[in-house]
C-alpha cells in the first residue's frame, strides 16, 4: 500500500488520475446525498441545545462511543468504496495515434478502494487456499525438475512466494505481524496525542492534567474508551497493510479471490442496504402517516387501507416476486446497461426500494398514531383556529415532534436490514451474484461445507464482519433509543435521580 | 360479538382484493407471459412457436382482462385475471408452471412445517418468557447487565450462523442427530431436535430482551409497587402480578403469527431439508415458477389478515378494559 502512496505524488500518478472516467451509480448518488444531508443536519444540531443534550447523552455511553468507532471505519470503507470510475484502456497497436484517437475506456468499474487494494485485487489464485498458506487447498499434477510427476500441493503463486521456504512460513508471519502491531502502535500513539492536545487546547487546559483527565475517564465524553477501541483499529490496519500484500490473510474462495478484498467490498453493500432502504421510503412514510393523523376521515382510511394491504403480503414472498419480475425485466433488456457494474447498482437500488416497501409501513402506522395524538395538542388546535395552512401545521407542529420516532426507526432498522440481506441473497434474491456482499459469500461458501476438512474461511470472514457491525449498530441503536424515547428518557432520568 | 367479528371480516375483502390486484400487476403485466417463457426457455434460439406452446400448456395463452373472442361472462372469465387470480379467492391455486397441482402439495407439505413451527414457537415462548423473569428478578445487578449484554450480542448474530454452526457441530462433529432430511411418523423426531434449538436459540436475543422490557414497563407501576408495600414476596410479585399483565401484549403478539405457522420457515426448512411448504417457496423461487409464489403470497396474506382478525378477537377475551368500553 505504500507503493501506492508513493506513486501518487508522481507525475505519472496525475496523469493516471486524469484519464480515468468517472462513473456514477445510482446507489453512489444517493449515498453522498445522504452524507451531505448528514452533514446539514449535524450543523444544524450542533447549534441547538435542545438536539445536542440527547446526542451527547449517546455519546457519553462507553459501548455507544465504542460502537460509534466501530461504524465509522465502516462507514470510511463503504464511502471509499462509493467513489466509481472506469480506466482508460492501453491503445491497441502501441504507439502515438495523435490527439483525435478516441480512448476506451474499461468496461470494469473500479472504486478507490480498488485501486489501495489493487495487490489484493489483482492477487488471483488458482482456487482455495487457507488463510497465510503457502499451498493451494488442491492436490495437482506436478512436474519435478526430474521430469518425475507426482501428485502434491503446489505452491501458490503469490501467497508466501517472497518465502524461500514454506517452512520459514510462521516465523515470518510472526515477526511481520509484530511489526505491524508495532507500527499501528505508534501511529496510535501519534493521533492520540495530537487529540490530547485538540483537548486541552479547546478546553483551555494544559496538556498534562487534560492527559490525567483523559487516562482516569473523567472527561464528559468516554475519550479513554474511544482512544482504546482506536488503538485495536489502528494496529488490525496496519497488520494487515503488513501481512495482506505478501499472504492472504482470510485465505482465498473457490476462483482463488482474496476472502479479505471480498469482505472488505462487502462493506459498501451493507451499509447501502441499511441505510438507504429506510431512507428512500422515508418521506412517504412520514407524509402518509402524518397525513392520516392529521386529517383524518377518508384520507386516514385510504391511507390505513394502503399500508394494511402492503403489510399482509409476507415480507420475502413480496420482496421475492419483485426481484424475480426484476431479474425478468433486466434479462430481456440488456440494453438498458453499459456494464455489468450498472445492472448490479440498479438491483442494489430496487432491492433497496423493494425492502423499503415491506418496512415503511411499521413506521407509517407509528406516525399516525402520534399525529392523531398531537392533533389534540393545545398549540396544534391553536394554530388551525389562528388559520394556519396544513401543510405548514404539518412541516412545523407536527413533524419536529415526531422526528425521534423516526430517528429511532432507521437506527433499529439498520442492524435488521443488514442480516436479512444475507438471508435474501440465500433465498436466491438478494443482490445481483457478480457484486460483493457477505450474503454471497456466505451463500457460496455454504455449498463447500460437505468438503473434508472443511473449508471454512469465507464463512468466518463474512460472519465476523456482520457481527461486528450489526453489534456496533445494535448498541448504538440502544443508546439513541434510550436518549431520544421521552418513555426511556424519563426511565433513565428516574433511576438516576 | 358476532357483529364485530363480520364487520371485521367484511373489512378483511377489499384488502384480499388489493392484494390480489398486486400480485397480478406484479406477475402479468410488469412482465408479459411472452418474456416469462422466453426465460424459462432460455433466452436465445427460441421460436416463437414454442413461446405459444409453453403459454397453452399453463394456460397463459389467454388475454389478460377482456377476451373479445367469447359471448356474454365468458368474455371476462376466460382471461388471464380470472383464471390465474379470481380463482386464488376459492383456493383453487392450479397447476405450477412444472405441471403439479399446487394445492395438493401444499397440503402435504404444511404438516412437516407445522411439526416444526409449532415446536418453535412453544418452546420460544417458555425459553423467552424464562430468561426474561430471571432478568427481571436480578434487575439492576450485574447479572441483569451480563444477561443484556449477552442477548445484543446473541441478536446480533446472523440466523444463517446458528444454522450452519449447529448443523456442523451437532451433526458433524458429534453425530448426535443426521444433519438433514426427514421422515414419517415418530421418526420425524430426530430430524426435528436440531432445527427447533435452533430457532429457539436464535429467537432468544431479540425475544427475551423484548419480554424484558416489556416486564420491566410493567414492574414500575402503582399497582406492584402497592403489592410489594403489602409485603408480598418477590415471587408472588413477579407470578402473580407482573407476569400475568404483561402476558397480555405477548400472548396478543403470538397470536398474529398463530396462522403464519402453516407456512414454515424458509431458511430453516431448506437448511434442514424438510419438505415443507418454507422449503417448498424457496424452490419455487429458484426454480422460477411463478405460479406457486403467486399461490403462496396470497396463501401468505389471507393467514396474516386471519391473524389480526384473531388478535382483535383475542384482545377483547384477554383484556376485560376492552371488552368494557
Amino acid at each position: 500500500m505504500t507503493t501506492v502512496l508513493e506513486e501518487i505524488v508522481g507525475p505519472d500518478t496525475l496523469a493516471y488520475w486524469r484519464g480515468l472516467k468517472p462513473v456514477l451509480l445510482w446507489t453512489d448518488v444517493l449515498v453522498f446525498l445522504l452524507v451531505g444531508v448528514l452533514v446539514i443536519c449535524i450543523w444544524y444540531a450542533r447549534r441547538r441545545e435542545h438536539l445536542r443534550a440527547p446526542w451527547r447523552q449517546v455519546f457519553a455511553r462507553p459501548l455507544a462511543m465504542a460502537a460509534a468507532v466501530v461504524m465509522s471505519c465502516f462507514v470510511v470503507v463503504g464511502l471509499l468504496d462509493s467513489v466509481h470510475f472506469r480506466e482508460p484502456l492501453q491503445p491497441q497497436g502501441g504507439q502515438d495515434g495523435g490527439q483525435q484517437q478516441e480512448v476506451f475506456h474499461a468496461v470494469e468499474v473500479l472504486s478507490l478502494l480498488d485501486l489501495l487494494l489493487r495487490p489484493l485485487k489483482e492477487q488471483v489464485e488458482k482456487t482455495y487456499s487457507a488463510p497465510f498458506a503457502t499451498h493451494l487447498y488442491a492436490k495437482e499434477t506436478l512436474e519435478l525438475p526430474d521430469g518425475t510427476r507426482v501428485r502434491d500441493y503446489p505452491r501458490l503463486v503469490y501467497g508466501g512466494a517472497h518465502l524461500e521456504d514454506p517452512s520459514e512460513r510462521t516465523a515470518d508471519v510472526l515477526q511481520r505481524s509484530l511489526a505491524g502491531l508495532a507500527t499501528g502502535l505508534g501511529w496510535w500513539l501519534l493521533f492520540a496525542l495530537l487529540w490530547v492536545a485538540l483537548l486541552a487546547y479547546r478546553h483551555h487546559r494544559p496538556f498534562g492534567s487534560q492527559l490525567r483527565q483523559v487516562l482516569a475517564g473523567r472527561t464528559v465524553l468516554p475519550w479513554r474508551v474511544m482512544l482504546g477501541v482506536l488503538a485495536l483499529v489502528f494496529m488490525a490496519v496496519a497488520w494487515a497493510v503488513e501481512l495482506a500484500p505478501l499472504y492472504h490473510i482470510f485465505g482465498t474462495d473457490k476462483v482463488g479471490q482474496d476472502v479479505f478484498y471480498q469482505t472488505l467490498k462487502s462493506v459498501r453493500t451493507a451499509l447501502v442496504i441499511g441505510t438507504l432502504t429506510t431512507l428512500v421510503m422515508l418521506p412517504f412514510a412520514v407524509l402518509l402517516g402524518l397525513m392520516a393523523g392529521y386529517f383524518r376521515g377518508w384520507v386516514d382510511d385510504v391511507i390505513q387501507y394502503l399500508y394494511t394491504t402492503l403489510n399482509s403480503i409476507p415480507g420475502v414472498l413480496l420482496i421475492a416476486s419483485a426481484v424475480l419480475m426484476l431479474q425478468v425485466y433486466i434479462d430481456t433488456h440488456p440494453e438498458m446497461f453499459e456494464t455489468a457494474a450498472e445492472r448490479a447498482d440498479m438491483r442494489l437500488l430496487f432491492l433497496c426500494i423493494i425492502l423499503g416497501v415491506t418496512s415503511w409501513t411499521t413506521l407509517c402506522r407509528l406516525l399516525r398514531g402520534e399525529a392523531l395524538k398531537l392533533h389534540g395538542v393545545d398549540y396544534v388546535q391553536a394554530a388551525v383556529a389562528f388559520g394556519v395552512p396544513h401543510f405548514r401545521i404539518l412541516s412545523r407542529h407536527l413533524l419536529p415532534n415526531v422526528m425521534h420516532i423516526v430517528l429511532i426507526t432507521v437506527v433499529l432498522d439498520f442492524s435488521g436490514l443488514v442480516l436479512a440481506e444475507a438471508i435474501l441473497s440465500y433465498v436466491g434474491v438478494g443482490v445481483d451474484p457478480s457484486m460483493h456482499s457477505w450474503g454471497n459469500m456466505i451463500n457460496g461458501a455454504r455449498l463447500e461445507m460437505a468438503r473434508e476438512p472443511m473449508v471454512w474461511w469465507s464463512l468466518l470472514a463474512a460472519f465476523v464482519f456482520m457481527f461486528l457491525l450489526v453489534l456496533a449498530a445494535n448498541l448504538l441503536a440502544d443508546a439513541v433509543r434510550d436518549a431520544f424515547d421521552p418513555r426511556t428518557r424519563d426511565a433513565a432520568a428516574g433511576r438516576e435521580s | 360479538m358476532l357483529a364485530y367479528i363480520v364487520r371485521r371480516l367484511l373489512y378483511a375483502v377489499p384488502i384480499l382484493i388489493g392484494i390480489n390486484l398486486i400480485t397480478f400487476v406484479l406477475f402479468f403485466v410488469v412482465n408479459t407471459p411472452d418474456d416469462m417463457a422466453r426465460m424459462h426457455l432460455g433466452m436465445k434460439h427460441v421460436t416463437p412457436e414454442a413461446i405459444a406452446e409453453w403459454k397453452a400448456a399453463r394456460g397463459y395463452d389467454k388475454p389478460l382482462l377482456y377476451n373479445e373472442a367469447r359471448d356474454g361472462l365468458q368474455r371476462f372469465t376466460d382471461t388471464i385475471f380470472f383464471e390465474k387470480s379470481v380463482r386464488l379467492f376459492a383456493f383453487q391455486f392450479g397447476r405450477s408452471d412444472a405441471g403439479r397441482d399446487i394445492g395438493y402439495d401444499i397440503y402435504q407439505r404444511m404438516w412437516p412445517s407445522l411439526a416444526i413451527a409449532v415446536p418453535v414457537l412453544v418452546f420460544g415462548l417458555l425459553a423467552n418468557i424464562t430468561a426474561a423473569l430471571l432478568l427481571v428478578f436480578f434487575r439492576a445487578t450485574y447479572v441483569d447487565t451480563l444477561g443484556v449484554v449477552l442477548l445484543v450480542i446473541m441478536m446480533s448474530v446472523s440466523s444463517l450462523f446458528y444454522i450452519i454452526a449447529g448443523q456442523y457441530v451437532i451433526g458433524k462433529l458429534l453425530h448426535l442427530v443426521p444433519i438433514s432430511g426427514y421422515d414419517g411418523g415418530w421418526n420425524a423426531l430426530k430430524f426435528i431436535v436440531l432445527p427447533v434449538c435452533i430457532a429457539v436459540l436464535y429467537g432468544l436475543g431479540s425475544g427475551a430482551r423484548w419480554y424484558r422490557t416489556l416486564f420491566l414497563e410493567e414492574a414500575g407501576k402503582d399497582y406492584v409497587r402497592t403489592a410489594r408495600a403489602k409485603g408480598l414476596s418477590e415471587r408472588v410479585v413477579l407470578f402473580r402480578h407482573v407476569l400475568r399483565n404483561a402476558l397480555i401484549p405477548i400472548l396478543t403478539g403470538v397470536v398474529v403469527i398463530l396462522p403464519l405457522l402453516f407456512m414454515g420457515s424458509l431458511v430453516l426448512e431448506s437448511f434442514f431439508g424438510i419438505p415443507g411448504l418454507g422449503s417448498y417457496t424457496i424452490d419455487a423461487i429458484r426454480a422460477q415458477d411463478f405460479a406457486i409464489v403467486r399461490a403462496m403470497v396470497f396463501l401468505g396474506s389471507v393467514l396474516y389478515i386471519l391473524g389480526l382478525l384473531l388478535t382483535d378477537i383475542s384482545y377483547t377475551l384477554v383484556d376485560p378494559r376492552v371488552r368494557i368500553s
